[in-house]
């Protein structure tokens, strides 16, 4: 992989570490802001935008994935203006099925790849894993990082996987890191990985798989927008989030919102360099919009479960 | 030694289970015919109203999955614990203007009515469902479903009566509720989400709100994750204002006039209100070996 000049790749046993009580503290205080009727629907409109519509199961079918990709680009169609999603998000198997059903609407192809979720595979498998749903036509690749390397210390070999794996994304897809927050641990271990991350390539970096149970979380993705915030102030160049799992409330998404836009400001506000990896969200959403535009209190059994 | 000082209760309001305080930080202060107080209580806004009903949906696939016999104990449970309070029930129903011949005859009354609908829980579905007589080779047969979550407004004169009246069946036949208690006698409702909390009851299947009918009645009646809405204060402004908003979602919206101090209102069709009729068309060739035609 070519580096710029200028970026000199840090030492990572010297990645900042975070205090952990101060963060907390800052994530409740996103928590309590009063958002008026207005900038709600523009915020719901926003978060339905910057959603990863995901089915990762391994019961999926070509049947559950095209229904996907068709309520990706017909969120609820009595509500005339809605956006698209931004993506779906599939196995490589299914890559090649999501990118023929989504064809032409905008909405982007999004592939898990290098042994999800665990990753726990030789590097040439990985390879070949991501290989593959690139050449099925993936848009996005989400990669899983090495948990187990980096929980012995070997940094460099997470890095590189990273690194090789951006190489092959080329400039056909975006490459999203996960770093699986959840068996990461510490906030200081969640900087270090998003440094490396960041450092070895990542255009975005996500925080979980949504397979194991502790997934995003206010704080976590809090950590993690600073380590983008530090890297663009040093290069200039913007790296996107994506926190995933966990979030399926409108006011829980609007929080986000609010956090990314008081710490990286309103150039972060799309869904080119946000987004939420969640499979109910969007529902959610929809019945919070239709609550504003009809004044009555919303039911599920009114919009499409998928 | 000093004085001691009274320890005063927080009313709060029960919502999944649990004892929170209103989102909106609101109360009112009901008096009595002798201008005392009965306390602060919680001035319940529509968002928790949506609350409550988010819970009562969360809880309705549970319970309604629940054994009839399973659904009948708790039923029964809750008439024991009630027992185990009667004199709480009694010294607040006559805070509440009740006399105390009153207070006993209603604390009485409401344990015999839980009871009495504990024992319905396993029956209903025998006497409502049926094998239909149906003119192809099919055995044909209907069986009732809980209709959802239902809204109770309860009933403003009768505070425990009122309340128990009607959330006993609504229960009993596998729906779960939310109920909004008597605006100026809330004292019973709160002390009885106590008692439901515990008797076994999961959280979710009965919440009770106290605040202002007119403010929250428009927002019962037009949620449309309500399938149906109880009524028993003969007000035929309110009852028109109910069905009118009621429509979108077609809420089963029923109204009652009973005298709840007989017993009237102790029969199984009012479980049967809030059921819903399935049928099933079952491809058959031969039914039995008798060959007779149901």
């Amino acid at each position: 992989m070519k580096l710029k000049k200028s970026l000199i790749i840090p030492d990572f046993t010297k990645s900042p570490s975070i205090d952990q009580v101060g963060i907390i503290e800052r994530a409740t205080r996103f928590q309590t802001r009063s958002i008026k009727n207005e900038s709600k629907i523009q915020a719901l409109k926003m978060v339905l935008s910057m959603i990863d519509l995901t089915t990762l199961e391994g019961k999926d079918t070509i049947g559950k994935v095209n229904q996907m990709c068709y309520k990706a680009q017909h969120l609820h169609d009595e509500y005339a203006g809605l956006p698209t999603v931004a993506a779906v998000c599939v196995y490589p198997s299914m890559v090649g099925i999501a990118k023929a059903a989504v064809k032409g609407s905008g909405v982007k192809v999004a592939s898990v790849s290098t042994a999800f979720p665990s990753g726990q595979a030789p590097l040439s498998t990985k390879l070949d894993d991501t290989k593959f749903a690139l050449d099925q036509g993936a848009d996005e690749i989400d990669m899983v990082i090495s948990r187990g390397k980096y929980h012995q210390g070997e940094y460099n070999f997470v890095f590189d996987e990273i690194a090789e794996i951006k190489a092959l994304c080329g400039a056909q897809a975006r490459l999203k890191v996960i770093l699986e927050t959840g068996e990461i641990g510490t906030l200081d271990d969640v900087r270090r990985a998003s440094d490396i991350a960041i450092y070895a390539g990542a255009d975005f970096i996500k925080t979980s798989t949504g397979k194991i149970g502790s997934a995003a979380s206010i704080p976590v993705t809090l950590t993690m927008l600073y380590a983008i915030k530090d890297y663009y102030h040093k290069t200039g160049n913007m790296i996107g989030m994506k926190p995933a799992g966990g979030i399926s409330t409108s006011k829980l998404a609007i929080h986000y919102l609010v956090m990314v836009k008081e710490i990286l400001g309103d150039a972060w506000l799309s869904n080119k360099w946000f987004r939420f990896g969640a499979s109910s969200l969007a529902n959610d959403v929809l019945l919070q919009l239709e609550k504003q535009r009809t004044g009555n209190y919303q039911s599920k059994d009114y919009i499409s479960i998928d | 030694m000093s004085e001691r000082i009274n320890i005063l209760k927080t009313y709060k309001i029960y919502i999944g289970g649990s004892f929170p305080r209103t989102e909106s930080g609101r109360f009112y202060n009901p008096i009595n015919s002798k201008k005392a107080s009965l306390g602060n209580f919680c001035l319940s806004s529509r968002k928790d109203f949506r609350n409550a009903v988010v819970a009562a949906r969360k809880a309705f696939g549970d319970w309604s999955d629940r054994t009839a016999y399973n659904r009948s104990q708790i039923l029964y449970r809750m008439a024991e614990v009630l027992e185990g309070r009667r004199d709480q029930f009694i010294a607040e129903l006559i805070l509440q203007d009740s006399s105390k011949k009153e207070a006993e005859k209603e604390v009485n009354l409401s344990i015999d009515r839980l009871v009495y609908f504990a024992g319905w829980c396993d029956k209903y579905q025998q006497i409502f469902s049926s094998v239909n007589p149906v003119a192809s080779s099919h055995f044909n047969f209907s069986a009732l479903e809980p209709t959802g979550v239902v809204a109770i407004v309860a009933n403003q004169e009768s505070s425990l009566l009122g309340l128990v009246s009607y959330m006993a069946p609504i229960i009993a036949g596998g729906n779960t509720c939310v109920i909004l208690a008597s605006e100026n006698k809330p004292f019973c409702a709160i002390s009885f989400a106590e008692v439901l909390n515990a008797s076994d009851l999961p959280g979710g299947v009965v919440n009770i709100l106290t605040g202002k009918k007119p403010e929250l009645l428009s927002q019962m009646a037009s949620h449309m994750d309500v399938n149906a809405l109880c009524y028993s204060d003969a007000i035929q402004e309110e009852l028109i204002q109910i069905r009118e908003l009621s429509i979108d979602n077609l809420k089963r919206v029923r109204s009652y006039k009973y005298d709840l101090s007989l017993t009237d209102v102790e029969h199984p069709y009012i479980i049967n209100d809030y059921q819903e009729v399935k049928t099933t068309w079952h491809p058959i060739e031969v039914i039995g070996a008798s060959k007779s035609a149901y």
